[in-house]
């Protein structure tokens, strides 16, 4: 068989389902591009990859690729995959979401994932804004940053993704850009070899909603806000810039095998 | 001489258990390799004893952060090839609804308990009620097909539990084992079979992976749903699908899929359908019951026969899909119909739907939290029609 020319074909699912449901300039593509290429460099085979998503732009992202894939309801994506990891610890479950998928409607499954710090790797596509309904307001939607259901401006204040599941225990946050993309194939790559919780924070374009509504320009110019506005520098937070890079990467026993380990102990004591 | 002394001391598996640990029990006669719940009264003594059990047989038990992620993680285990199971009570079962109809659409094997105690809201959370009926069937949105099966007695809850997890397997559904606080909390003498019990596993393709579409009807009216993992990669989706799996808009390969998910139940009720008939052959009254319900139907029968009137029994096993065919024969048969249960009447607009006027049909009802008495009933054989 002749090599793809392109390395990330070899993952697509080509026969029926192209082309994608996202707008041009949307950056979910681009996520897309870097699992595949996170998978690739881990040498996993497509048998053993789970993706798991919810409901919104980012929730197509499964029906694309060729591995095995459920797309679940709206916020619940980690639950189900949770149950998946829990049948098939032997697999590696990836669960994409969007923001409001992961924080708003699946916010309490978010936080739990991570409390529990089960093996699994969430890839948060962080774009503030509801896509696919028409340029909502989301949990991550900056305060002052316009929607369609804050023509005023946002009056609530973001989420920070990171730090949620930092605080809630997960093993691994990694954030990173669209516009970062060789970055983010490592972080991803570095998620999914992690035992425990990891999370992968990627802030995403949606240049027809949330770039229109706030003035940022069309997709490239969106990219080079990423550019411009981040750094993977720790010693430069005080620029006030986003913060790229792995943010916390700890040691800590993950859920399966902590499951594993109970289930050894009470073979060994009596009862029924 | 009879029997030698071996046979005839043959120690019987007989034990004095409570309803809700019958049908712990039941699951895991029947295999369970999955259970995730959260706390509800009155079905937590399932999710106690499980907590317990299950780990040492190498399975899973998971307390989750809420009921829709119990059933959540319940699919999601489904997925992965395990008979998955969640224990609930009326306001977890509101919040199963979605997933509800999740697992029916895209057609993951999966039981949901639900033990029901008075509502609406939080009710009497620790009295009977038998309210969920239509929500069982109607709970979640948009058309479905469903089983739902309901136990009388604590003996029956072990056995119908085991059924619940045949039936899902067999026509890769959820099946909804809709229990009620009195026999979910009653302790009763139950007698384990002797005889290994009929367990049905997964069904398995015998195509090789590309041939496999995982909601082909090629492969029958029930596509065998091949664990994630296995080779036979695949995609689901709650969106409408085509036989791959795939999101379709189209209305012929809609059309397909939907005769599909609707004959396999709708058209089979027949085999599914269990109903159980008592002192019906020359009744002239018929009591229609179910659940906790049918044993003061039973009660009542019983004293109606001392005082030789005609009044037999039709208890509902299988509540969903609902057996028109049982009902129309008994409303050809007898003057009126009684039909006694724990609600406003739900049962009631069912047997009076395929009645259709055959024979009068009156509801015994009550929805505060207690039992349906058998003067209840009684009185209810005095009124004319």
């Amino acid at each position: 068989m002749m090599e793809p020319a392109v390395p990330e074909h070899e993952y697509l699912r080509a026969q029926k389902k192209f082309p994608s449901v996202w707008c041009a300039g949307c950056g979910i593509g681009i996520v897309l591009g870097a699992i595949i290429r996170a998978v690739r460099a881990l040498s996993l085979s497509k048998d053993e990859v789970a993706m798991i998503s919810g409901i919104g732009c980012t929730g197509r992202m499964p029906v694309y690729v060729d591995f095995n894939t459920m797309h679940t309801t709206h916020g619940r994506a980690l639950p189900f995959a949770t149950g998946l990891k829990l049948a098939r610890p032997d697999m590696k479950v990836m669960v994409v979401m969007g923001d409001g998928d992961a924080l708003a409607i699946g916010g309490n499954h978010f936080i739990h994932a991570a409390r529990r710090n089960i093996e699994l790797t969430a890839i948060v596509v962080n774009n503030s804004i509801y896509g696919m309904t028409g340029g909502q307001l989301s949990p991550t939607t900056p305060f002052g940053a316009k929607a369609t259901t804050a023509p005023y401006g946002q009056i609530e204040q973001a989420f920070d993704i990171a730090k949620i599941a930092e605080a809630a225990g997960a093993s691994f946050v990694a954030r990173s850009t669209t516009y970062h993309a060789i970055e983010l194939d490592r972080l991803i790559a570095r998620g999914i070899e992690k035992k425990g919780f990891s999370v992968i924070e990627v802030l995403s374009n949606c240049p027809l909603f949330y770039g229109r509504l706030n003035e940022m320009g069309d997709a490239v110019e969106m990219l080079k806000w990423f550019r411009d506005n981040t750094t993977a520098a720790p010693g430069k937070v005080a620029s006030g810039k986003i913060v790229r890079g792995v943010l916390v990467d700890r040691d800590l026993t993950g859920y399966v095998e902590s499951y594993r380990k109970l289930t050894a102990a009470s073979k060994k004591r009596g009862g029924a | 001489m009879g029997n030698s002394p071996t046979t005839a001391r043959r120690p019987k598996k007989a034990r004095l258990m409570q309803g809700n640990l019958a049908i712990a029990e039941g699951a895991l006669a029947a295999g369970l390799g999955f259970f995730a719940s959260y706390p509800i009264t009155p079905a937590n003594e399932i999710a106690i004893f499980l907590s317990r059990a299950l780990p040492k047989r190498g399975a899973i038990f998971i307390q989750m952060e809420d009921e829709i992620a119990s059933l959540a993680a319940v699919i999601g285990a489904s997925v992965g090839g395990l008979k998955a199971a969640t224990a609930t009570s009326g306001p977890g079962f509101s919040l199963m609804q979605e997933h509800i109809g999740y697992a029916a659409a895209v057609e993951i094997p999966c039981v949901i308990i639900d033990v029901q105690r008075a509502g609406p809201s939080t009710g009497r959370p620790g009295s009977p009620a038998q309210g969920d009926v239509m929500q069982a069937r109607w709970g979640t949105h948009g058309d479905h097909p469903i089983i739902v099966l309901c136990p009388g007695s604590v003996q029956e809850a072990y056995e119908l539990t085991i059924h619940a997890f045949n039936l899902s397997e067999q026509y890769r559904t959820p099946v909804i084992l809709l229990a009620d606080e009195v026999l979910a909390r009653m302790w009763e003498r139950v007698e384990l079979p002797l005889a290994q019990v009929e367990v049905l596993g997964r069904l398995h393709p015998e195509v090789p992976p590309e041939w496999y579409f995982p909601y082909d009807d090629a492969l029958g009216d029930v596509p065998p749903l091949v664990p994630f993992g296995q080779g036979y990669r695949y995609h689901l989706t709650g969106l409408f699908h085509d036989k791959s799996g795939f999101p379709t808009e189209r209305l012929d390969e809609i059309d397909t899929w939907q005769q599909r998910l609707f004959g396999k139940i709708e058209g089979k009720v027949e085999q599914i359908a269990r109903i159980e008939e008592e002192e019906m052959e020359d009744a002239e009254i018929a009591i229609i019951a179910y659940g906790s319900t049918a044993r003061s139907a039973r009660h009542a029968m019983k004293l109606a026969r001392e005082e030789n009137r005609a009044v037999g029994l039709l208890r509902l096993v299988t509540l969903w899909p609902f057996h028109d065919k049982a009902i129309e024969r008994v409303a050809s048969s007898v003057k009126r119909i009684i039909v006694a249960e724990m609600n406003r009447g739900q049962i009631l607009l069912e047997v009076e739907r395929v009645a259709k006027g055959r024979a009068d049909v009156v509801g015994v009802n009550r929805a505060d939290g207690a039992m349906v008495t058998p003067a209840q009933i009684m009185a209810a054989l005095e009124v004319e029609g």
